[in-house]
């Protein structure tokens, strides 16, 4: 009967009319800024810096080694190295960055440098609230305005996180146990042959909290 | 008291008109009135603006406006605000004078439909014996401000627009004008007020509205398709549809001509809501007999906003008509629908008091609505259709 | 010869309508729609010369959002090309990342572990539903209806980005296909939450139907407009839900076989007029039918790693060769094609869009009708811009 398809829709919306004031379903606005959904843990948006302890140039895990910078796809990375060194989280010297720029109007937030890092130096931040008005620079996060703790990203993301540092400590631990045999091996080889003198450099301890 | 109350608008006229000497009462008291009608009906188009943003929100599952005041109420503010400070541009080509008197002659014919409209017992202001008559003199003449704003603008899709508008107008105004006839026939009047009174009576306490009856029911739901595309609402509104060519013909209007405009549409759309109500539902009479107590005025805006309601839902729902289906639909279905309702309401009257007339009337109209129906769409070939899959 | 059962007639140029004669009298009004319009879905133009209203000639325009794709992908390696095709059509990453992802593994023979493809697949039917509830959406806002259905496809659509968003790390960019598999594994956790969105998805569908197939207004609007003969869709290379909606049965997963779609048992739905109302139920019951699959393939996803352990990720030098990888994306046949000189970057990728593709037909549909049908049969076409001008 004409009409009869219609009405069927007028009533489908009269119900979503109705619905929309007793049930959550039928009434989807959450009203930001007051109100915000909570993201879930994947989620992604621009990188960060991780440092460990709470002395962001001491504790930063990256070493300049580039990597993330080649792979990037739009390129929005630049890396300038140091020319000294400082020990890292096993106590190993090594160089760390002295300029880390990425250009955030560039970044496209696909996470491969996150994949390609060597070091767990480089994660994905969630923030998103990062509108400026200073168009000249704004958007070009430095390596200070990078660096974030790795309480901050325990934070955000947990699992994460947690993985991170179970991997890192058992790297710690290889270190520790390669060090101790290494040094047991010069310490019987010295034993065994006191004449020759073998320089042994036994690498210095960073005892550090993680 | 309860008298009172239902005449309290009369008598506050009366008291305010009682300071002036008395060969001026006359003339002061109409004065009253029309300035309570320009003030009170853009006073509801603002409140109308809201529901209706509200309105589509909910019924698409999403709040509508609600920063501006509480719920949203002052939002027309803002968008008052808005367009009186936008700039009023003209093309430079363009007729100077016509583009200016378009926007006003819209307003002006549109408010003037409302001097015979009754809003409430005793309260109409021109009790004319032709009040049918000039209402719809009136409401053909914005047509002609559509077509002054198309063709002032001198931009050839402003001026499609137009004509297309103007085309459809016309189309629907002839159902309306016959839709209306069915109730002047039964109630033997051109009268706004006395077709009211026609139908203020009760019987087992429901009220004789026109509309409970077979004939009155074609009529209204006739009425109310002309009305819709009178007005240029939705499922008819592709002479201002934005997902179209451009915005129709008032594509070159901007600023407080734009809300005139705007303004005009809704007023339009109270004003026929208006006629409707008076024709069909009983105007300011109650629903049953013993709500006789409510104030009249509070029936007939009551009807109104229910009126607006449903225009505002029909837009959330229904995509628009093709011109070219507009037209067919109202050439080819409205108005044989109401030429056989001319000839219903007739027999109606004709056979006299009983069931036989409902048993009969009601008959033609079913068979002929679903005759009309079926005919149209399978000679179109449209219809459901079912699929087959690959296998 | 094709495989298809549709006689094609070998001839000269384009199997064209005939122009339609006007009468000499008056010029034809020629109407540039777009760039800036709010239904081409993006910056697209269309010269069109209309006599009265119907259109005499329609010429597309397009190159507005050309990004120089394919000439990106010959300066940088094959992985740093996975999240630019994620951008080609926004709307459903995935698919883009998974033809990309076939047409490497094919150039170099990799393979890709069990859970990895039942995980390809989940995803894949994903974006399907959801890219054709909001091309639906979008075809009925262009008709007029203010936005209501659009509003509804969008609520579903929510889920189902919610669920890519605690996935894959981001709603539309995904980024997670990989050569050998996925980036990440999904957690039982996601798995009941993605039964759960598949579980409401019936009713939506069904409140879709109910709102819009049997209203009178739409069956007018779409019913004998634009009609696409199958002999010129398979002559023009037309693919996807518009090539069968006119009729023509041809589903690369069917034809294919590529991943695992042979272990799941759904249906191809077919039209037989090629209108636009064609391809709006084709695409409402391929929804259905990627529910059928989703729910199967939920069931029976088994346990393992979602990477191959010998894949590489950096140093990735496939030798020299070529190989041209397609799927059956929700917008039609999606395929890259790539040529390797041994080197870390392509020496050639050409992506095969299917919405350019289907788009060298909208001449053909529009002649004849009024400007308001140009405008539904173009969002027909299901086309988005990312992906016709890359």
């Amino acid at each position: 009967m004409l009409g009869e398809g219609i009405l069927k829709g007028l009533a489908e919306t009269a119900k979503n009319f109705a619905g929309s004031f007793v049930s959550k379903e039928r009434m989807t606005t959450v009203e930001y800024p007051e109100e915000r959904l909570p993201l879930p843990e994947a989620s992604r948006n621009f990188p960060f810096l991780v440092y460990d302890g709470s002395d962001w140039q001491a504790g930063l895990r990256c070493v300049a080694c580039q990597i993330c910078e080649k792979e990037c796809p739009p390129k929005c990375i630049y890396i300038e190295k140091s020319k000294d060194k400082k020990p890292d989280y096993v106590g190993k010297l090594q160089i760390y960055p002295t300029k880390f720029d990425i250009d955030i109007s560039v970044c496209m937030s696909c996470q491969i440098c996150v994949e390609v890092c060597p070091f767990e130096a480089i994660k994905m931040n969630n923030e998103f609230e990062l509108a400026t008005d200073n168009r000249f620079g704004g958007l070009l996060l430095d390596r200070k305005e990078l660096a974030k703790s790795n309480e901050y990203y325990h934070q955000i993301h947990p699992t994460e996180a947690a993985e991170v540092d179970a991997r890192l400590a058992a790297e710690k631990a290889k270190a520790e146990a390669k060090a101790k045999a290494a040094a047991d091996a010069a310490a019987a080889k010295a034993a065994g042959a006191p004449a020759t003198p073998t320089p042994v450099a036994k690498p210095s301890e960073g005892e550090r909290k993680s | 008291m309860i008298d009172r109350l239902d005449q309290i608008f009369v008598l506050l006229k009366h008291w305010l008109v009682g300071y002036l000497p008395g060969e001026w009462q006359a003339a002061a008291g109409v004065v009253v009135s029309v300035v309570v009608i320009i003030g009170l009906y853009p006073a509801l188009f603002a409140l109308t603006t809201v529901l209706e943003r509200k309105g589509v929100g909910r019924i698409q599952n999403r709040l509508g406006p609600n920063r501006v005041g509480p719920y949203g109420i002052l939002q027309p503010m803002a968008d008052g605000i808005k367009s009186l400070t936008k700039e009023d541009i003209v093309p430079r080509s363009a007729d100077a004078v016509v583009h200016f008197l378009a926007p006003i002659v819209l307003v002006v014919t549109v408010f003037m439909g409302f001097a015979v409209l009754p809003m409430g017992r005793n309260m109409v202001l021109v009790d004319m014996d032709a009040g049918l008559l000039f209402y719809f003199a009136m409401g053909a003449s914005t047509e002609l401000s559509v077509f002054m704003a198309g063709w002032s603008s001198r931009n050839k899709y402003s001026l499609l627009g137009a004509m297309r508008a103007v085309a459809q107008m016309i189309s629907y105004e002839v159902a309306l004008l016959l839709s209306s006839v069915v109730v002047v026939m039964a109630a033997g009047s051109l009268s706004l007020v006395k077709i009211v009174e026609a139908q203020n009576h009760y019987t087992w306490g429901l009220p004789h509205w026109y509309i409970f009856t077979p004939w009155g029911l074609a009529g209204f739901l006739m009425y109310a398709i002309a009305a819709t595309a009178e007005t240029n609402r939705s499922p008819f509104d592709l002479p201002e549809g934005e997902s179209e060519l451009v915005a129709g013909y008032h594509t070159e209007y901007s600023g407080f001509k734009f809300a005139l405009f705007f303004l005009g549409e809704y007023v339009a759309m109270f004003s026929i809501s208006g006629l409707g109500s008076t024709l069909f539902l009983g105007g300011w009479s109650a629903p049953l007999a013993f709500l006789t107590w409510v104030p009249s005025w509070i029936w007939f805006f009551g009807k109104l906003l229910v009126s607006m309601c449903v225009f505002i839902w029909l837009r959330g729902t229904l995509p628009r008509l093709r011109q070219d289906q507009l037209m067919n639909f109202a050439w080819k279905f409205v108005l044989p629908m109401c030429l056989l309702n001319l000839f219903v309401v007739a027999l109606w009257r004709f056979i006299g008091d009983g069931w036989l007339r409902w048993l009969v009337c009601s008959a033609i109209l079913v068979l002929a609505y679903v005759g009309i129906g079926w005919e149209g769409m399978s000679r179109k070939r449209l219809g459901a259709r079912s699929y087959r899959y690959a296998d | 010869m094709n495989s298809l059962d549709v006689k094609t007639e070998r001839v000269e140029g384009w199997n064209r309508p005939p122009v339609i004669e006007t009468d000499g009298e008056g010029e034809l009004l020629e109407v540039a729609m777009g760039p800036h319009h709010p239904s081409t879905h993006g910056v697209f133009r269309m010269d069109l010369a209309l006599d009265g209203e119907r259109v005499v000639r329609l010429k597309p325009v397009f190159g507005y959002l050309h990004r120089n794709h394919e000439q990106i992908a010959e300066t940088v390696s094959y992985l740093a090309m996975m999240p630019y095709t994620d951008r080609l059509d926004y709307i459903c990453s995935l698919t883009n990342n998974w033809a990309y992802a076939l047409a490497v593994e094919k150039l170099v023979g990799q393979e890709v572990p069990e859970r990895a493809e039942y995980l390809r697949v989940i995803l894949a039917e994903l974006t399907r539903a959801q890219n054709h509830a909001s091309t639906i959406g979008f075809l009925l806002q262009e008709m007029g209806a203010s936005g209501t259905p659009l509003m509804y496809a969008f609520r579903e659509r929510e889920k189902i980005l919610d669920l890519f968003e605690s996935l894959t790390g981001s709603r539309m960019m995904c980024n997670y296909m990989r050569f050998g598999g996925c980036r990440v594994d999904a957690s039982p956790a996601w798995l009941d939450a993605a039964r759960k969105v598949v579980a409401a998805l019936p009713a939506f569908v069904d409140e879709f139907e109910r709102f819009l197939s049997g209203n009178e207004i739409v069956m007018a609007r779409c019913q004998g407009v634009g009609i696409l003969r199958p002999d010129l869709a398979v002559n023009a290379g037309v693919t996807g839900p518009m090539l069968r909606a006119s009729g023509v049965n041809y589903d690369i997963r069917k034809v294919d076989h590529y991943g695992i779609y042979d272990r799941f048992k759904f249906r191809v739905p077919l039209g037989d007029h090629g209108d636009i109302y064609d391809r709006y139920m084709v695409r409402v019951l391929e929804i259905r039918e990627s529910i059928g699959i989703l729910e199967q393939a939920l069931k029976d996803i088994p346990n393992g790693p979602v990477m191959d352990p010998k894949a590489k990720i950096r140093g990735f030098r496939p030798k020299p060769g070529e190989a041209y990888g397609r799927i059956e994306a929700p917008k039609g046949e999606l395929g890259f094609y790539l040529i390797s000189d041994g080197t870390p970057n392509p020496y050639r990728y050409r992506v095969r869009p299917p919405s350019l593709i289907n788009l060298t037909v909208l001449e053909d549909m529009c002649l004849g009708s009024n400007v308001a049908d140009v405008v539904l049969i173009f969002g027909s076409v299901d086309i988005v811009l990312g992906e016709v001008d890359r």
